[in-house]
């Protein structure tokens, strides 16, 4: 069962790449981890000052996931997401300045502060949003995928979408025509165990969610998305099985967000113990980290200096997100249309 | 010095709140992530966690006080091997440094730009070679020449390839241009309504053709919030040039489910543009001039119209200008305005009018969004009079723009109310001669133009 290999994860990776270590590699991921981990409670604070507004989805818990995969994917490759998806952007190598500053609403923000927490875009990082329709990304990614493959371009769609998503119509009309077709597309499902507040079991009448592709002939398989390594273990496989033309593939990543739904939600639909158990027992920058102690890679001051490093990233972030103006009132009529 | 704790905001709308509970005391050592109190907001009571590390230094709002304003200093934190003393100067009134509330009252709102004062030029008269054809061979010709041209441009949709189109638009599309290019697609609309705008964010040309109008019902969200919304939600980085097209409106006898007129729905919605055609020079030339916009474009086709006959352009740069009217017959009585197969009606309509000495103008309207203005006030200065024809439902229109639009913009030039003419205000019946009643006919539009003229 899915949900019990994540819960089997333990706080140590039980995965882990063959041969030795690779102590830049896996420092890279905990850095990429750790800033996802504090942008994302840099957000929650400044929402909490009232400076960001609306609904605003943290990534706190799951940063494993979207940061194994990435270390599987090439710089042509394209990422698509639901609303949850500041982690992506970062994964995606876009300046967290940008994204703190459309979640402040400001001029400086990636979308010019007219999308806001659910809608940025990045067309030279590949990175085609953030879209607030559950379900909607998922025929989107395909066309992404459609895509690459009609220019052969050599690119891949990492398609993101929630336990939640999974139930959605569309995304059964689009894993028939990516299978159809040979699209080169991974589904990745991230499942939370709750949508919004609904957990999985009151959702959904098959809980194996990595089997959801199989009526249309795509191959499936559950991961551990509390460990970096079994993900881009995993990751490694199934870009490379997609790589060659093979069509799609639905990886399930078992993971969990410790805060709400959004952060208007007090999450009260499951127990403090599960929550604390993930956090304590689970947490994937934790696991990590522990992991490379036990191996010797990297010492206390080089934690430190990370830490250091990635504060600073942050608040440089929430400080440009705090001065950038707002946008012009004439912004208001801008963008509605390309301009022939 | 000492960071202060703010009393978070935890809803979009919460302005105050009650301190429920303090999960910290005073000395106690906290980590990120850690909670610290439980507050109560108007909808329900949540805990607020730690963002900073360091040893709860003092607690200033204590358990169970009420109406605590969002922002003001609850706590102070003292940083690694901060002193105690340092306290006091930090809990000093009037040292909260709280950041003003996210907007401050937005300016009144914009007006957007002005409407050009100057009519626009007149669009140039067609002066080359012509061939006569179906609006269906207009169709595939435009779509062909602009595949010839493009390589990124495709086609896909319910039997467009193999079939050779429902409707047989995309005929010999297939043959020239390969599977590769023309593309049948399952029964899936909103799957390949939205796999076309995701091709179309990495910058293809996708044409979706939809069997008709009707099912494209079931991907209006992908219309709407993917492929009109996108540009606007990315600050203007991220476009989707698609092009959705297919019959619209009422056939004949397929009844309610099959016949209905979906102009207003479109119209009513920034960030896309909408078409509707009439002759066969309007379908190819509105068709090629969508395919060529950079924005998501709804050709909205009739199929009663596939079949009939006009002279069409054949040079492969006519094109049609998208948001401006044609006037296919001066006249200067009554303005009547019409689109696709309403202006064959209006047409018909002003004959029969002519017949009793009233000499009327038809407006083809050709785009609906945007809605060529200021032809139909340039006409209304005219004729002071203006009868909307329209296939579609009274309520919500597009003749209730238009009328809404006079009084805006030719109130002082109307010399009789506006008058509608509309489809019935009923989902469409099947039997013969209540659909002919559903639907406008030359005679009502005659009826409508002479009540203006008091006639």
């Amino acid at each position: 069962m899915p949900a019990e290999a994540a819960a089997k994860g333990g706080s140590e990776p039980q995965t882990h790449p063959e041969g030795k270590p690779d102590a830049e590699e896996l420092l890279k991921l905990y850095r990429e981890m750790l800033l996802i981990r504090r942008f994302e409670e840099k957000a929650g604070q400044l929402y909490g000052m009232g400076l960001i507004a609306g609904f605003c989805h943290l990534y706190i818990g799951q940063e494993a996931v979207v940061t194994g995969l990435q270390a599987c994917a090439k710089d042509q490759d394209s990422v698509i997401t639901t609303y949850r998806d500041h982690g992506h952007m970062l994964a995606k190598g876009m300046d967290p300045k940008g994204v703190m500053a459309e979640l402040t609403g400001r001029i400086g923000g990636y979308s010019r502060g007219k999308g806001g927490s659910m809608h940025m875009f990045s067309v030279e990082k590949r990175f085609f949003g953030g879209h607030g329709i559950v379900g909607a990304s998922v025929p989107l990614g395909t066309g992404l995928a459609f895509a690459h493959k009609y220019r052969g371009d050599g690119g891949l769609n990492f398609c993101y979408f929630g336990d939640g998503a999974a139930n959605q119509g569309q995304v059964y009309e689009a894993f028939n025509m990516a299978s159809l077709w040979k699209l080169p597309i991974i589904y990745v499902i991230e499942n939370n165990r709750y949508a919004m507040g609904t957990s999985l079991q009151r959702a959904s009448a098959t809980t194996e969610l990595y089997r959801r592709g199989e009526a249309f002939g795509i191959p499936g398989m559950p991961v551990d998305g509390m460990d970096v390594l079994a993900v881009k273990k995993a990751g490694e496989e199934v870009t490379a099985y997609v790589r060659e033309g093979n069509g799609p593939y639905v990886m399930e990543l078992n993971t969990y967000r410790y805060r709400g739904h959004s952060m208007s939600d007090p999450a009260k639909y499951r127990s403090k113990e599960e929550v604390a158990s993930y956090r304590k027992e689970h947490d994937p920058i934790d696991g990590l980290r522990s992991y490379m102690e036990q191996h010797g890679i990297g010492d206390e001051a080089s934690f430190k200096a990370i830490d250091k490093e990635i504060k600073e990233i942050v608040n440089e972030a929430a400080e440009f997100a705090q001065t950038s103006p707002e946008p012009d009132p004439s912004e208001l009529w801008t963008d509605v249309l390309i301009e022939a | 010095m000492p960071i202060q704790i703010l009393m978070p905001a935890l809803s979009p709308t919460m302005t105050e709140g009650k301190l429920a509970k303090w999960a910290k005391k005073e000395g106690d050592k906290v980590a990120s992530g850690d909670v610290l109190c439980e507050i109560e907001t108007d909808k329900a009571t949540m805990e607020v966690e730690a963002v900073d590390e360091g040893i709860l230094g003092r607690i200033l709002v204590p358990d169970g006080t009420e109406n605590v304003a969002v922002n003001s200093p609850i706590a102070l934190l003292l940083a690694e091997g901060e002193d105690a003393s340092a306290l006091d100067a930090a809990a000093a009134p009037g040292e909260a440094a709280a950041p003003p509330a996210a907007a401050a009252a937005p300016a009144s709102t914009p007006a957007p730009k002005e409407l050009p004062v100057a009519a626009p030029p007149p669009v140039e008269e067609y002066t080359g070679p012509t061939a006569k054809m179906t609006v269906r061979e207009a169709l595939r010709d435009a779509m062909a020449e602009e595949m010839r041209r493009d390589q990124e441009v495709i086609l896909l949709g319910e039997e467009v390839a193999q079939y050779q189109g429902a409707y047989k638009v995309s005929q010999g599309l297939l043959d020239e241009f390969g599977d590769k290019r023309v593309i049948d697609t399952p029964i899936t609309e909103m799957g390949f309504a939205g796999l076309g705008v995701g091709a179309a964010m990495l910058g293809m040309k996708p044409i979706v053709e939809f069997m008709t109008f009707n099912f494209a019902m079931q991907a209006i969200d992908q219309i709407l919030n993917s492929a009109a919304k996108t540009l606007y939600m990315a600050g203007g980085k991220l476009g989707a040039p698609i092009v959705f097209r297919g019959p619209n409106g009422a056939a004949a006898r397929v009844a309610a489910q099959h016949s209905q007129c979906y102009a207003s729905w479109y119209a009513h919605c920034p960030g896309l543009k909408v078409v509707a055609p009439w002759s066969g020079a309007d379908a190819k030339g509105l068709m090629k001039s969508a395919i060529r916009d950079p924005n998501p474009v709804i050709v909205l086709e009739n199929e009663i119209m596939y079949g009939q006959h006009f002279e069409v352009p054949t040079d492969p740069e006519f094109l049609i200008p998208i948001g401006r009217a044609k006037i296919e017959r001066p006249g200067k009585d009554v303005t009547i305005t019409a689109f696709s197969r309403m202006v064959g009606v209006a047409l018909e309509a002003a004959k029969q009018l002519e017949a009793e000495g009233i000499d009327a103008e038809v407006i083809n309207l050709r785009s609906l969004r945007p809605l060529d203005v200021d032809a139909i006030v340039t006409s209304v200065k005219k004729t002071n009079r203006i009868v909307s024809v329209e296939e579609g439902w009274p309520v919500a229109g597009m003749g209730s723009e238009i009328a809404a639009m006079m009084m805006e913009e030719a109130f002082d030039w109307l010399d009789a109310p506006v008058v509608r003419v509309c489809g019935a205000d009923v989902p469409m019946p099947y039997a013969a001669n209540l659909e002919k009643l559903a639907i406008p006919q030359p005679e009502t539009v005659v009826q409508a133009a002479k009540s203006v003229c008091y006639r």
